[in-house]
């Protein structure tokens, strides 16, 4: 079997390894892989002018400006909700606190659609939110934070939660015992040991903002410049039949992914290694 | 939701004894200098459960309110009409077919990643993680790079009078995209934990691969199995983006359950959209449900193990 000659393996008396690993090889190639090449392959047979000229068209940068802005500014809000929701879900018991736990996972479940509709509903000028608020979040570029917001909501708690049930209380009490106040115990003890797993769980939300589509454009209203998220204007293009322009666009967005992917990899490397200390 | 308790106090003394809880988190010593006062362990709590009440009740609540806010007969009449009777059939299609698919990639590759060791084998998990990093758009996008008529094998696939994309095996192909990492997620980190000393075991007891297989390793990770279906199956069933993509959104052709969604939204017909949303709303309730059980299911294992 050619993929034992390929990858050097060491002794195991378990059969299957061929045959396992040759199916996940293949089936990654035939799913993910080659389609994947396709949008770098379709990239390369645009000049490098042609390239530019798309990318930096003033109506996509400003979808960036849209698109990124909006999902760093829902990451740090996770980021800080989601520390607070773990810190309350681990540290203290409540009635209901099993139920909340579970609850906190409906972004994952829920499907983009029925978020998108249920969200736009209630921040509509008219809907059970909307009316209280005296400025417009519907159909404006505040709608999609609330969207994007919405969607990353798990991403920090479920990084965060485990790391805070495996801290130590022994380190808390040595801080505690040496003098130090409640609140210098977190700002000094325990932020510092959940800052990998805080960082990870931020750039995972950004991640998942970032590519995010169902829950955003029933929300946002879609007016070019103003309120266009990049993955609507990828679409945009290709009902317009400009696949060249859509490539452009998705491997932007593709590069930027991978760069955060990367860069997810080695939080949780750093993780591990603090974690293992 | 405001019956809050009370918390930080010592609910098990014995120090001895680290699994008083089922989950031994909370102060099993609690000295004052551990906890907060009351007034901020209230306001944090009462912060949390506002902000989550916002954020995920109200919308969740909404969505069941809107559904029948025009009554049973709307409702009824929403779900049993033809386009979404189609939508529905496939919804169920693409499903069907992409899990099975992903279960057998999810079971081979958590195989050859949990018991053995080979070179390469952190890149391979990288990129078993990648879909769950493309955009659903981009997804959708691949494909029609690949199958659409200025694609790859477009005018092959012309020639031979056959369609992918803007039919239904696109769909089924921009879904089994989505929802690949999910099975082989759930199990790669268990049966990594749990070793294979049991197979070995089984091995030298004189029993085959698939005995192994079936016998000894399924059983062992049969929930987070369980619940790897489940998600894959909710992702499969509400995937928007990437279908949305490759539909070409024919009514009551190549329109799944969350594209028909926005077309009824679309029209304003905002309580027959909700009616249907609140079925996939409803799956995602059973998928909360099923994870909590199994997570105690894990748990409850796990300390049997233990003791």
């Amino acid at each position: 079997m050619s993929t034992r000659a390929l990858l050097l393996r060491r002794h195991s008396v378990l059969p299957g390894f061929g045959l396992s690993l040759g199916f996940a090889l293949l089936y990654l190639c035939f799913v993910v892989l080659v389609p994947l090449s396709a949008v770098f392959l379709k990239a390369f047979t645009v000049s490098w002018g042609t390239f530019v000229a798309t990318v930096t068209s003033p109506r996509v940068v400003a979808s960036y400006r849209l698109t990124f802005g909006a999902s760093l500014v829902a990451a740090l809000v996770n980021g800080v909700s989601g520390l607070l929701v773990a810190w309350v879900l681990v540290r203290y018991r409540f009635a209901g606190r099993r139920v909340v736990d579970a609850l906190v996972d409906l972004p994952f479940a829920l499907p983009t659609a029925v978020a998108g509709i249920a969200l736009t509903t209630l921040y509509a000028s008219n809907g059970w939110i909307g009316r209280w608020l005296p400025f417009k979040v519907a159909y404006a570029p505040l709608g999609v934070f609330v969207a994007l917001t919405f969607i990353g909501l798990p991403f920090v708690v479920r990084t965060v939660q485990p790391v805070l049930e495996d801290l130590q209380r022994e380190l808390e009490e040595a801080a505690a015992t040496l003098g130090a106040s409640r609140l210098q115990t977190f700002a000094r003890v325990i932020f510092p040991a959940l800052m990998p797993a805080l960082l990870t769980g931020f750039a995972l939300a950004f991640a998942r903002a970032l590519g995010e589509y169902g829950s955003v454009i029933f929300i946002a209203g879609n007016m070019p410049m103003v309120s266009e998220i990049t993955s609507l204007l990828i679409i945009t293009k290709l009902e317009q039949y400009d696949y060249t322009g859509a490539t452009a666009i998705a491997v932007v967005m593709l590069v930027a992914a991978f760069a955060l992917l990367l860069l997810i990899n080695l939080l949780q490397a750093w993780a591990r290694r603090r974690q293992g200390r | 939701m405001s019956a809050v308790i009370d918390s930080g106090q010592p609910q098990a003394v014995a120090a001895a004894s680290p699994r008083a809880d089922a989950r031994p988190a909370a102060s099993p010593r609690a000295h004052d200098a551990l906890g907060e006062p009351a007034w901020v362990r209230r306001t944090l709590i009462g912060v949390a459960l506002v902000f989550l009440a916002l954020f995920l009740v109200v919308p969740l609540v909404s969505v069941f309110a809107q559904a029948l806010a025009k009554g049973v007969d709307v409702y009824w009449a929403a779900l049993v009409d033809a386009d979404a009777v189609s939508a529905l059939k496939l919804t169920l299609l693409a499903a069907g077919i992409s899990v099975p698919l992903n279960l057998v990639f999810g079971v081979a590759a958590a195989w050859a990643v949990a018991k053995f060791d080979f070179r390469g084998k952190n890149l391979l998990l990288t990129l078993i993680d990648l879909p769950f990093s493309v955009s659903p758009v981009i997804a959708g996008l691949i494909y029609m790079l690949v199958f659409g008529l200025q694609g790859w094998c477009g005018e092959w696939l012309r020639d031979h009078d056959l369609k992918i994309v803007f039919a239904v095996p696109g769909i089924v192909l921009a879904t089994v995209f989505v929802t690949f990492p999910f099975i082989a997620r759930e199990l790669i980190p268990l049966m990594q934990a749990q070793g294979q000393e049991q197979e070995e075991a089984a091995r030298v007891l004189g029993a085959s691969g698939w005995q192994i297989l079936w016998r000894v390793t399924l059983p062992n990770v049969r929930w987070a199995l369980l619940y790897g279906v489940v998600l894959c199956n909710a992702r499969a069933m509400g995937e928007f983006g990437a279908v949305s993509v490759v539909s070409g959104h024919i009514r009551g052709q190549t329109d799944t359950l969350p594209l028909h969604i926005e077309i009824l939204y679309d029209d304003y017909q905002f309580a027959a959209a909700f009616a249907v949303a609140s079925l996939l709303a409803g799956l995602a309730l059973v998928t909360l449900v099923l994870k909590t059980i199994v997570e105690r299911r894990a748990e409850a294992s796990f300390d049997q193990e233990k003791e």
